[in-house]
């Protein structure tokens, strides 16, 4: 188990990287402590996993320096490194029984035979395959083959760290909510640093302590779910995370007010006077349709009954605004403007958050 | 749902019917028309029943060229086999060399088989030949129109030379297309080289392989032109293998119904070794779960 440090780490996939825009990991700076989980969250193609095969040395980075309790490994070889890796899609050794499959990475360092038998056992009975142990890996289903490939990874103990990349695409959905949490009881019982990558919010907002969300190139937020949820560091992170994401309106913001097209609001913090485009951002769930003059003037187009609560999509002036309204509440033709609730607004300048100044 | 019975619709599969007759089933018939009947010239045949097949059986000239050519098919894919799977597992991946290499292995299957007969036959001539006349130079005794092993040797590395190509790029096609996640994961589980090639590679090219191994069998099992400009089947029969045997005796010696009789043997040998190599690859498939 190791702290794993990140020092102006970047790679780009070509020769000779003129700009920043050649860079599918853009420069970072980061911690990885030692026996927390977490997330790396981002759409497809923003450098997760980049990431993650710079960590575990099948790449080399094109710039700066990676640590293992601060020994410099960057380059050093995967097998230097000691981790464990499971990637998107099943590898398994065809002609290999299940229980080699599991066996192969202890047998590979020389680990002794009785002990292997133990731990493959141990572990087979934890991914569910026990039954399946001397069958051959040929032929078996694709999730099976995904468990085999979960369980490769998991059965070294003393890993420096276990990676993730998307491991439950191919899973059946009830399948991996088990293997999920059968992975968060691993995690909190060998305490091993764990980094999950994936593309689900709702995956990476349940498995990890801190979601790591990342765009075009860069980790933009690190944080726990609460801290993603109630103040977005970038405007993706609104986007990305919540389901609808947080609506965003271009705004002119002075001191504790916002003026949006052409309707003034206050914004109950002092901001002073963002330059650069500037935009405050609200979550669904802290706008409120209303009757009246107060607040800003939209149309409700639809209505859609979740179950839990009612997604009300409204539209102002073209830009569309979603509010979360609880499941009791009455939705009438009549409300026709919404109003927000200053604890949920965000201020941004060039995407990126406002600080408020403190009172 | 009751089906409409029209018997006209077999005459929709006459086509086919007349040139599978034309191509393989008319002269496939005359040789075994020649098999079972005695010529003396003049158009006369006579009624010899299995006779020839008999004589066939337990002539030594047969048996002896069966076993070279077994003896030469065996060498040839105990060499060009594993060779190929070596120059597939070392040409590189991708970019500007991969292709060139591509091109490169692709030159000698493009060589008719007796301009390939031709090159080897002065490449190794003593008096003229590259190869013949550098090792005579530096004393090593090498005629392959007299000596045995001379002559075996240049049929052989002429053969791998032409041939060894087509292994190594259906191997190479088997290889690029296993998954970089592979690779990936044995590093990860620290697989050493040889564990590499022996659970992701190996298991990943044997349809391929089992494929060029087919062909080369066939192929070489057949083989004529080659050998023939080189050696002419010589030093004495050496190098006479089955065609070569087989084309002396119907055309050299026109002793058609012994000839017969032999083509339709040798044609059932090649036909039981493809049958048994297509159950092994369909059983092969069949653990794949495909």
């Amino acid at each position: 188990m190791a702290k794993i440090t990140l020092e102006n780490l970047a790679h780009s996939y070509m020769p000779n990287p003129l700009n920043e825009d050649d860079f599918a990991l853009k420069a970072l700076n980061h911690d990885w402590a030692d026996g927390e989980a977490y997330a790396l969250l981002g759409a497809s193609g923003c450098g997760k996993s980049t990431l993650l095969n710079i960590i575990s040395g099948l790449l080399h980075p094109s710039q700066g320096r990676i640590l293992f309790n601060d020994r410099d490994v960057t380059m050093a070889p995967t097998t230097q490194r000691n981790i464990a890796q499971v990637f998107q899609f099943p590898v398994v050794y065809d002609t290999m029984t299940v229980r080699d499959n599991l066996a192969f990475p202890l047998r590979n360092r020389g680990a002794d035979a009785s002990y292997v038998r133990d731990r493959v056992q141990q572990i087979a009975n934890m991914i569910g395959m026990e039954s399946m142990l001397d069958r051959k890996a040929r032929g078996l289903t694709a999730d099976a083959k995904q468990k085999i490939s979960l369980g490769r990874g998991m059965v070294r103990e003393d890993v420096n760290a276990l990676l993730f990349d998307e491991p439950l695409t191919v899973i059946d959905p009830h399948m991996k909510w088990e293997l999920r949490t059968q992975l968060k009881s691993l995690h909190h019982e060998f305490g091993h640093t764990m980094i999950y990558v994936t593309h689900d919010q709702t995956e990476a907002l349940t498995f990890a302590d801190k979601v790591a969300v990342m765009h075009e190139g860069r980790v933009v937020q690190m944080g726990t779910p609460q801290e993603l949820f109630e103040a977005p560091e970038h405007t993706f992170v609104g986007y990305f995370i919540g389901s609808p994401g947080m609506n965003v309106l271009d705004a002119k913001v002075t001191g504790n007010t916002a003026v949006i097209a052409g309707t003034q609001i206050s914004l109950g913090k002092e901001f002073g006077t963002p330059t650069g485009k500037v935009e405050i951002g609200v979550r669904p769930e802290f706008a409120s349709l209303q009757v009246g003059n107060e607040g800003l003037p939209i149309t409700i187009k639809r209505v859609e009954d979740v179950g839990r609560h009612k997604i009300v999509r409204t539209d102002f002036y073209g830009t569309e605004i979603n509010i979360i309204a609880p499941e009791g509440e009455n939705i009438t033709p009549e409300m026709n403007r919404v109003v927000f609730d200053t604890a949920g607004i965000n201020v941004y300048a060039d995407s990126w958050r406002v600080a408020p100044k403190a009172a | 749902m009751n089906k409409t019975v029209n018997q006209k619709a077999w005459f929709l599969i006459l086509p086919v019917l007349l040139l599978v007759a034309f191509s393989a089933v008319i002269p496939l018939m005359t040789v075994v028309n020649y098999s079972v009947q005695d010529t003396f010239g003049k158009n006369q045949f006579f009624w010899a029943g299995l006779e020839w097949f008999k004589e066939m059986m337990s002539s030594e000239r047969m048996w002896d060229a069966l076993g070279r050519q077994i003896a030469f098919s065996a060498i040839i894919l105990a060499i060009e086999i594993p060779l190929g799977v070596f120059v597939a597992l070392n040409m590189p991946k991708k970019g500007f060399w991969a292709s060139l290499c591509l091109v490169l292995m692709s030159l000698p299957l493009l060589i008719p088989w007796n301009v390939v007969g031709t090159i080897w036959q002065i490449f190794g001539r003593v008096d003229i030949g590259l190869l013949g006349y550098t090792l005579s130079a530096i004393g090593i005794d090498y005629n392959y129109t007299q000596d045995f092993y001379a002559a075996w040797i240049t049929v052989i590395v002429m053969d791998v030379w032409h041939w060894t190509s087509l292994v190594a790029l259906l191997a190479y096609a088997g290889l690029q297309s296993i998954p970089d996640a592979y690779y990936q994961a044995a590093k990860i589980d620290q697989a050493s080289r040889w564990k590499v090639f022996r659970f992701i590679e190996l298991p990943k090219i044997m349809g391929v392989l089992m494929i060029a191994i087919l062909l080369r069998f066939m192929d070489s099992f057949m083989i004529y032109t080659e050998p023939f400009v080189v050696t002419g089947g010589g030093p004495g029969n050496s190098t006479t293998y089955l065609s070569i045997d087989l084309v002396k005796m119907a055309l050299g010696q026109f002793d058609l119904g012994p000839a017969a009789a032999f083509s339709i043997m040798y044609y059932l040998v090649i036909l039981l070794v493809s049958y048994v190599f297509y159950t092994v690859m369909t059983n092969l498939d069949k653990r794949d779960g495909h």
